[in-house]
């Protein structure tokens, strides 16, 4: 998919469900803790609608709006987060990935990990949008 | 050989069907999968991690080792795609 997309119609349909697909995203993400959802389906929602401004914007235009470089160091930085939110536990006298020790002043235990959880989330959806832009990038073969 | 494919499978089939029977009925409260740390992970979740879905605080807290490695076999497979199928000059 070099050229945009012939089609107005598609290419407006297009414009106007993306934000919506981003926003439903991001409620999937954040809603993970109250109801079904989580890290690793809001990341897929996220992705796929970057793959959708792919498809019908051509992929010129869409890699100026979102590189695909953009999309790797999206992906090293999602599991940078997940290490970090184990890591940092370590060095302030807990286990590996307990978040109960994160170093955030004036919260209880239970608190903290609900908040370690939700960075943790959030490094996993970034991990998995990041991922799968590069791999549709990469197997469209397109030069970026 | 067809028939004899057709045969492994059919008996492999009959074989599984038979094992399904002496499997717990689902959500049975005495099977082994309920009795062992399911119960603990039910009652504590709000204390432990103030949050109300136990699915979530399972993967992501109890069973943080686990979500981190599915992370990192993601983050692999797409570094893999990368590294085979890239154009010359980038990256």
């Amino acid at each position: 998919m070099k050229r945009p997309h012939e089609s107005v119609i598609v290419q407006i349909t297009g414009i106007v469900m993306v934000p919506f697909i981003q926003l439903f995203a991001l409620y999937v993400i954040f809603h993970g803790h109250y109801g079904p959802g989580g890290g690793f389906q809001g990341g897929a929602l996220l992705g796929v609608s970057f793959i959708l401004t792919r498809l019908f914007l051509g992929q010129e235009a869409s890699s100026k709006r979102f590189p695909s470089k953009l999309a790797a160091v999206f992906a090293c930085t999602g599991l940078l987060i997940y290490f970090l939110t184990g890591l940092i536990p370590l060095f302030n006298g807990g286990n590996f990935l307990d978040y109960a020790h994160l170093p955030i002043p004036g919260m209880h235990a239970a608190e903290l990990r609900y908040y370690g959880i939700m960075f943790v989330e959030i490094g996993v959806a970034l991990g998995v949008f990041g991922t799968i832009v590069l791999l549709y990038d990469n197997l469209a073969g397109e030069n970026w | 050989m067809r028939w004899l494919g057709i045969a492994v499978l059919g008996s492999f089939f009959a074989l599984m069907l038979f094992a399904s029977t002496g499997l717990p009925d689902r959500g049975d409260p005495d099977a082994p999968a309920s009795t062992h740390v399911s119960p603990f992970y039910i009652e504590n979740t709000m204390e432990d991690t103030d949050t109300p879905n136990v699915v979530t605080s399972v993967v992501a807290d109890y069973r943080g080792y686990d979500t981190l490695g599915e992370t990192v076999v993601i983050f692999t497979a797409g570094l893999a795609c990368v590294l085979i199928l890239r154009k010359k000059g980038v990256l």
